[in-house]
């Protein structure tokens, strides 16, 4: 690989914080090899050909924590090629998969399954979860140590929920000897029993069951108490709602965790559903306006550490019924970080913070060295002209599905280039 | 009969739901309802205004009342009416609603009157099909048909709805016909009161410009009607209530929770009727209060001018 340097460049990159204009190094090799404002004409090679980025961003590549992808069992809705490509065209660079696949992923066998695959068809890095409890049934939790030696990067069932506290305690407890991260989907099953929005005015009037937000404070709550005797390593996955950023606020003081939200919490709220779009049947639902100004406030503040797209790809058959019998959940892995922008461009998060929740952020938490521009390490990043306009089209979508939340969304910024490794896999 | 100005044309290609309607697509099709009446009771029932039309009953719940009015409302008025037996169809094999949609679409029918389980079934349909749907309940987002010939019952017998005091009690939440009349008593400018105990009130349902009681004495106080709703049998089993007996002493309608009424208070029912449960069987049989029999005569004249008015 030829050695490239890019110059005139708006480096952002959170983990160094660095924040300034300069320059970036890929080696022939793939690593990065300089970085920052001393990269500049000055100082690289006369003979050597420098790309101008006039001005452009380079992001450090980002990290996607929740992400659905068909295989194996559902490769007709994405397989780990289109989930590649989709991903790069959004300068996600690694993503963390789920384990709700058919079979699900719950023990070593299919471990190796998933990593050959991810390392054989796709060109980013992927993180594959396994279950914390087998077939995701809440009840006998996954062989963590084993599971984890085999580069499983942490445990959660997905779109499900431990909702047994004496299960949920003894996984704590093996979580803690084993140093293994736990990603809980916070919702208790009997108060959003057949729940499919918001609880509330909406849900009134479209005669829709609704998912009252304490179904999701109550898990925290729990969760959260039980955290406070058990150290281990504890993500809440994604929330909703106002009253939990109020309750991780108060229990941030006394217990250690990490919190993610999905863009669409932060970008849409329940008025979005209008007519019965399906599209926008979530989990957690979307709820009110304030719930989503009180969620975009406590990224701001720091209450919220990671956004993550939630990535869930449904064919168009599980998305044309009536909403009751509609499947849930948005593809969104390639609108990830244009829909992020549009907090910076309305002023409503400062765009360090966004960038920071999109990479070193979750890499600390899952423990990697991604998300950053550390010279020596791979040059994954991603080039950005964070002011181009363009509109979300269906048919324009890489993803194998097309069910996006936010179709004719008329967004700010786009990018332009992906590198992994140093090569340039997406072109605008 | 107090029914405002005359609208010559609805402004809605479907009848989704009350919501979707104006204060003058309302009295058009009150107007031509109040126009079958008489028709109704006379000898020779029918006409040929939908001669040649074709109607497409499509019931994926169970329906005695509603299915046959709407039945009966085509034939009177002429028009080829076929209900299709769910139960014998494609949709038990798995066919979804889209599918069954384009089927019956490409039959050229002129109107599809769809009854479903799912809120927002007759919204999907009506996006899918070239004719008119008319919405016969959907999940527990409308029934506007109901709505319509509860206002007609009531404009029957009180002359008027603006300013009229009106109660509906019971199982509010899972109710339809609860939603629909909330929207259209409210548009005509009568004052709404819900009874249900907090198990069975919608989240927020006072931001449709009601007043909520949970106390029934209280709820019905001063109305000059007060509309009971059937409540499902079920709801004693996932913990909404303890059980029939509390449940009628509580917000069954009685004698003496109705004596907080006005004198001249009229009783209604969309049925069928829980007796015992729900309403006082003496007084679901007071012709002098309860005008449930009207309601269902009513709402034949109201589906014959729904029909009218929507195939056109």
């Amino acid at each position: 690989m030829k050695k490239k340097y890019f110059i005139n460049a708006n480096i952002l990159d959170p983990h160094n914080s660095v924040n300034e204009v300069g320059g970036l190094i890929v080696g022939e090799n793939g690593l990065i090899e300089g970085v920052g404002k001393k990269v500049n004409l000055n100082n690289i090679p006369s003979r050597e050909k420098a790309i101008d980025l006039k001005g452009k961003y380079i992001f450090p590549g980002l990290v996607d924590m929740r992400v659905f992808v068909g295989e194996p069992g559902f490769e007709y809705k994405e397989n780990f090629r289109t989930l590649s490509n989709a991903a790069l065209s959004g300068g996600v660079t690694s993503v963390v998969t789920m384990p709700n696949t058919d079979p699900i992923i719950d023990n070593v066998s299919i471990v190796d399954f998933i990593k050959r695959r991810g390392r054989d068809k796709s060109k980013i890095n992927i993180f594959p979860t396994a279950a914390l409890t087998k077939n995701i049934e809440g009840l006998n939790m996954t062989e963590f140590g084993l599971l984890q030696s085999k580069g499983i990067i942490g445990f959660t069932d997905g779109i499900k929920t431990i909702q047994n506290t004496r299960v949920m305690s003894r996984i704590m407890n093996s979580a803690k000897d084993l140093d293994s991260l736990i990603m809980q989907h916070a919702e208790d099953y009997e108060l959003a029993k057949n729940g499919m929005i918001n609880d509330g005015i909406i849900a009134t009037k479209l005669g829709l069951q609704g998912i009252p937000e304490i179904a999701e404070t109550v898990i925290v709550e729990r969760d959260l108490t039980l955290l406070e005797s058990i150290k281990c390593r504890y993500h809440i996955s994604q929330i909703s709602s106002g009253k939990t950023v109020e309750i991780i606020k108060q229990r941030r003081q006394s217990v250690k965790f990490s919190v993610g939200v999905s863009i669409n919490n932060l970008s849409l709220n329940e008025n979005d559903i209008g007519d019965f779009k399906t599209f926008l049947k979530l989990s957690p639902p979307l709820r009110t306006e304030e719930d989503r100004s009180h969620l975009v406030q406590g990224l701001k503040d720091g209450i919220i550490d990671v956004i993550v797209s939630d990535h869930k790809p449904e064919d168009e058959e599980q998305k044309r019924l009536t909403f009751a019998q509609a499947a849930t959940g948005a593809t969104g892995i390639e609108t990830l970080l244009s829909l992020c922008l549009e907090l910076y461009h309305n002023g409503s998060v400062k765009l360090d913070t966004i960038i920071q929740a999109l990479t070193s952020n979750p890499a600390k938490i899952l423990k990697i060295n991604k998300g950053n521009l550390n010279i020596g390490n791979d040059a994954d990043f991603c080039i950005v002209d964070i002011n181009k306009p363009w509109i979300v089209k269906q048919e324009n979508l890489i993803s194998k599905s097309k069910n996006t939340s936010i179709e004719n969304r008329k967004l700010q910024g786009k990018v332009i280039n992906t590198f992994v490794k140093g090569e340039e896999l997406f072109k605008l | 009969m107090a029914i405002k100005t005359k609208a010559i044309k609805i402004s809605q290609k479907h009848l989704l739901g009350i919501q979707d309607l104006s204060i003058s697509d309302i009295n058009l099709i009150l107007n031509e309802a109040s126009n079958f009446i008489a028709l109704n009771k006379s000898k020779n029932k029918k006409l040929d205004i939908l001669k040649g039309k074709t109607q497409i009953n499509l019931f994926f719940e169970p329906s005695t009342r509603t299915q046959s009015s709407f039945e009966l409302a085509g034939k009177r008025l002429g028009a080829d009416v076929m209900s299709m037996n769910i139960n014998n169809s494609a949709i038990k094999k798995g066919e979804t609603l889209i599918d069954t949609a384009m089927t019956l679409n490409a039959m050229h029918p002129d109107i599809i009157v769809i009854r479903h389980q799912d809120s927002g079934a007759c919204n999907l349909l009506s996006q899918k099909v070239n004719c008119s749907v008319l919405n016969a309940g959907d999940g527990r987002r409308e029934h506007p048909t109901q709505a319509l010939l509860d206002a007609l019952t009531i404009l029957n017998r009180k002359k008027k709805i603006e300013g009229l005091k009106i109660a509906i009690c019971g199982d509010i939440l899972h109710s339809r016909v609860a939603r629909s009349n909330i929207y259209l008593l409210n548009m005509l400018g009568a004052e709404v009161n819900i009874v249900a105990p907090t198990n069975l009130m919608p989240k927020d349902i006072e931001k449709f410009g009601v007043n909520i009681f949970s106390d029934m004495k209280k709820g019905v106080k001063d109305c000059d009607i007060v509309m009971m709703l059937r409540l499902q049998n079920e709801r004693m089993t996932s913990s909404f209530l303890s059980s029939n007996r509390e449940y009628y002493e509580y917000y069954g309608l009685t004698p003496d929770k109705l004596d907080y009424a006005r004198k001249d208070c009229i009783i209604m029912h969309p049925g069928p009727m829980n007796r015992g449960i729900e309403i006082d069987t003496k007084l679901a049989d007071d012709t002098n209060m309860s005008v449930v029999k009207e309601q269902v005569e009513l709402g034949v004249a109201v589906r014959m001018a729904c029909l009218k008015i929507f195939c056109e």
